[in-house]
């Protein structure tokens, strides 16, 4: 104990929950011998609402828009988890124009939410150029949110049994402009500052490999898990809506590497997504021009779900968001229990930055897209 | 280890591995649903044990049949008892396998698996905190989301909200 | 001594003063407070002469040493508000430039945003001044009064032109160099004395880069005064406008020169003490309210004299192509090409992340240093050659 405090070379720095590399409010304690990091602590639970006990005390529609709130840029795909694990429940399927029109709200939700990250990364590492061009190409799709559910952020768009509306007029055309312009213009500008830019690189490179073995270990899934070698997406291995009728590649890097991926690898794995994610818009809607515009977009349903339990997994973002269930038959569910990605994959943030310097702490943090909503809940 | 990992396994593997290993200890359950695709295609199997079988089988599940994630570990408080469920999955075939373990509502103990996958550590925290549940052998027992100086375990059916009958 | 005022007035030759400070050296700035104080001095004294009619008092105030001493202050005055003016243009030309780089439009109060900075100002002065407990009060405000002042010191320092300056050294750019070399060490004082883990490493960091960027910097500057046979920045721009701008036979000293001169001065690519992603502020974190204000100033002075000390070693300094160092407008030109050198280190910060400590001394060792010394090598062999 004595020599514990004697040993004045190592420290303890807290890094939070005001940090501008958090990203939210959590708190990394590192342990410290000058700059290397020998020993970390995450700590979480200063957002936490008790949002599945809310939720046991509201009515299934009620908690469409609630699950909105879970992750502010991935709205989307949390909402649409929570009507996916209710329509299995109530064992019917989505009609189909609906499924395709979530898969493109999912896309959407994807490109804007990578390009949030993107910007973070930007500031994380001291380039706010990057910060403000992907902000700036964000801001072209949140507009197509706009026009497909009248918000920018919290969409409330899909329903339990389909979505809320159909697509408006000329959405398509909007959307397609959009994504090609992305595509050809957009994300290839923020690139020369990003991956042309060898500082920019360097910064990212060789910093934190991690085996494909250890990242499955530890939970860590989506695109940090795909970087590393695992080859698993929930869009194409346990598919879910249209997604199954979608030709589409998972970017995987570093498959075969026993050595693993850097955080480089994990950026780049996310920069690919955001090109797939287009792909998916372009086929979903070809596809949707063969089902008449006069199909249902939406089936009803009733209020009260029949008693059991439940379980439906989508990728959000982040990577794998998971809903269980269990209903009692009436209209309020008995338990729902969310699975974040993030959460799961901060507890191993004390494995991601063992051995790298301080200043690395953001480049590795940044891979993850911290989003503290849905993390604590 | 004596068995050989298999790293595929299909789905009939994994339902004839595991009720050859483990006989009646371990209760195979069917979905009645017709419309989920994920049931349809084969990726769910449903299992209950009991929490003397539970360790066992979750080092069965994750050195032979290669199921390298556990995706979730929550708890159902039934008020007469709680229901742990975990939910674990296979990267190569996209099988999940989810398996329950009932406890006693006054005698809450179960081995943790924490030790097997790095990933269900802050699941089982959380359940602790939140339920109640003490998994033995866990690294750090300690709670997560809420404060240290909380007593009470905020998501049992015991603990009313406010509006709620 | 007439009772009209302009017999009190008469704007006498500067030059002409028996304690004029700078020798046979014409100086703009102390004409220019000469002839203020002859305005307040010869005011006064003609005033107090209405009522007692060739008094003592009248006389002395308008005698060679008064004029002399209140005309030195107002040299000093003169030198620091326009120092003070061309710093807050940098700081307007940075903030209009990374909003156009970064696609937004930047400042917008004022004339073309020009009153921001004045504004951001009087918000930092409103704050609450807190200083923690746990401090070591000697060194943290004496470590932060130091960084301001020397950097506000060197400020003034840098001669606009051969007749605005505050003392004409003959060692000019050693002295100015020295100057600008000691605040890494204060910001490791000042570092430690904040009792604050961030602010501590921020401070190691700052002596880091004091070590990886200081020797190479040095040997460029020696190089450029080899080149010159003088230590003295006059001789320095009459020698570079006698042949060759230097940017011509220092091209890769140039080049490594700026690099050097961004991480001196911690701007973006380079500010490892006080890298705000992962160090909050670092070295800057407990200072509070106006002191912060005072040393983002401060920063803006060590830049301005960071592309000062590049437009004279290597552009030339004052010197106009075709019309030489005597200029009227020399000192306007100056300032335009230091607001010009200033824009490529905003570009710089536009495009480029920050480094990373290992990354910065590996540049600074196994780049930045082979490069100055094959500078030397160029130079000598130019020497050598007698072409220049």
């Amino acid at each position: 104990m004595v020599e514990e405090r004697m040993n004045t070379d190592k420290m303890w720095i807290t890094m939070g929950p005001q940090h501008p590399f958090s990203h939210g409010l959590w708190t990394l304690r590192v342990h410290a011998d000058g700059e290397i990091i020998t020993d970390a602590e995450p700590e979480i639970g200063y957002l936490h609402r008790g949002w599945e006990k809310e939720c046991e005390n509201r009515t299934y529609a009620k908690i469409i828009p609630m699950a909105d709130r879970l992750c502010y840029s991935a709205s989307m795909t949390w909402s649409h988890v929570f009507c996916k694990v209710a329509e299995e429940a109530l064992d019917i399927e989505v009609p189909e124009r609906a499924q395709y029109l979530r898969v493109i709200a999912d896309e959407i939700c994807r490109i804007q939410s990578h390009l949030m990250w993107l910007a973070a990364v930007g500031t994380d590492l001291g380039n706010l150029t990057v910060f403000l061009w992907a902000l700036r190409e964000r801001e072209f799709f949140l507009d197509l949110n706009i026009r497909l559910c009248g918000q920018r952020l919290t969409t409330n768009y899909p329903r339990i049994g389909g979505v809320r509306n159909d697509m408006p007029y000329y959405f398509e055309r909007d959307c397609m402009r959009c994504v090609e312009r992305f595509e050809t213009v957009g994300l290839p500008e923020i690139m020369k500052l990003a991956t042309d830019s060898s500082p920019f690189v360097g910064r990212m490179q060789g910093i934190k490999y991690l085996t494909a073995k250890d990242v499955a270990n530890w939970g860590v899934t989506g695109p940090a898990m795909r970087g590393c070698g695992v080859d698993y997406d929930v869009r194409r291995d346990d598919p879910y809506d249209a997604y199954g009728e979608i030709d589409f590649e998972v970017p995987v890097l570093n498959k075969n590497n026993p050595k693993g991926g850097d955080a480089y690898d994990r950026f780049l794995v996310r920069l690919e997504e955001m090109y797939q994610s287009c792909e998916i818009i372009r086929q979903a809607f070809q596809k949707l021009q063969s089902i008449p515009k006069e199909a249902p977009s939406r089936v009803k349903v009733p209020r009260c779900i029949p008693a059991g339990t439940h379980m439906a997994k989508i990728e959000d973002p982040r990577g794998e968001s998971i809903m269980y269930l269990v209903s009692d038959g009436t209209e309020k569910p008995w338990r729902l229990k969310v699975r974040s990605p993030i959460f799961v994959n901060v507890s191993s943030s004390k494995h991601m930055v063992d051995g790298v310097r301080i200043a690395d702490v953001p480049a590795i943090m940044a891979m993850i897209d911290m989003c503290l909503g849905e993390t604590d809940r | 280890m004596t068995e050989e990992m298999i790293q595929a396994p299909s789905y009939e593997d994994v339902n004839k591995l595991i009720s050859e290993k483990f006989g009646e200890k371990v209760v195979f359950r069917t979905s009645t649903k017709k419309n989920v695709k994920a049931i349809n295609e084969k990726r769910r199997i449903f299992l209950s044990t009991d929490r003397d079988t539970i360790l066992e089988l979750c080092t069965y599940i994750h050195d032979v049949l290669n199921f390298e994630q556990a995706t979730s570990v929550c708890a159902v408080d039934y008020i007469d008892r709680v229901q742990i469920v975990y939910h674990l999955t296979n990267y190569f075939t996209g099988i999940v396998i989810e398996i329950t373990v009932d406890l006693p509502a006054d005698d809450l103990h179960i081995p943790s698996v924490a030790l097997i996958w790095e990933g269900a550590n802050w699941h089982e925290r959380e359940t602790y905190e939140l339920f109640g549940v003490i998994f033995d052998g866990h690294p750090k027992l300690e709670r997560l989301l809420t404060p240290q100086s909380y007593e009470f375990f905020p998501f049992r059916k015991s603990y009313k909200l406010r509006g709620s009958e | 001594m007439g009772l009209s005022i302009l017999d009190w007035i008469v704007f006498k030759n500067p030059m002409a003063n028996e304690y004029y400070p700078f020798g046979d050296m014409y100086n703009l700035p102390y004409e220019i407070g000469y002839k203020l104080s002859e305005i307040i001095l010869g005011f006064v004294a003609w005033f107090l002469n209405l009522f007692v009619h060739d008094n003592l008092w009248s006389q002395w105030l308008v005698s060679d040493v008064v004029m002399n001493v209140l005309a030195i202050i107002l040299l000093v005055v003169v030198i620091f508000g326009v120092g003070f003016i061309v710093n807050l243009t940098m700081i307007w030309e940075e903030r209009k430039i990374l909003g156009r780089l970064m696609d937004r439009r930047g400042t917008q109060i004022g004339p073309l945003g020009y009153f921001q900075c004045l504004g951001d100002g009087l918000k930092t002065f409103m704050k609450e001044n807190i200083a923690p407990k746990a401090i070591d009060k000697k060194i943290y405000w004496w470590g932060l009064a130091l960084v301001i002042g020397t950097s506000v010191l060197l400020a003034c320092m840098v001669p606009l032109s051969g007749r605005w300056f505050i003392a004409d050294y003959k060692v000019g750019l050693l002295i100015l160099f020295g100057m600008f070399a000691l605040a890494p060490f204060l910001i490791l004082c000042a570092g430690w004395a904040q009792n604050n883990k961030f602010s501590l490493i921020g401070g190691m960091r700052a002596a880091e880069l004091m070590i990886s960027y200081e020797v190479p910097m040095l040997i460029i500057l020696a190089t450029s005064c080899l080149l010159a046979g003088a230590y003295g920045i006059n001789d320095l721009v009459q020698f570079q406008n006698d042949h060759l701008w230097f940017v011509i036979p220092e091209i890769i000293g140039f080049f490594t020169f700026f690099v050097c001169a961004i991480a001196e001065s911690e701007r973006v690519p380079f500010d490892l003490s006080e890298a705000e992603a992962e160090l909050v502020e670092g070295w800057q974190t407990e200072y509070a309210g106006m002191k912060w204000g005072l040393i983002m100033l401060a920063d803006y002075f060590r830049g301005y004299v960071a592309c000062a000390f590049i437009v004279l070693l290597f552009l030339g300094g004052w010197a106009m192509p075709f019309a030489g160092t005597d200029t009227w407008y020399a000192e306007i030109w100056f300032l335009f090409k230091v607001c010009a050198v200033f824009a490529a280190f905003v570009w710089a910060r536009g495009a480029f992340p920050r480094v990373r400590t290992d990354q910065i001394i590996n540049i600074g060792w196994r780049v930045l240093m082979p490069l100055s010394i094959l500078n030397l090598v160029v130079v000598v062999a130019i020497k050598l050659m007698g072409w220049m």
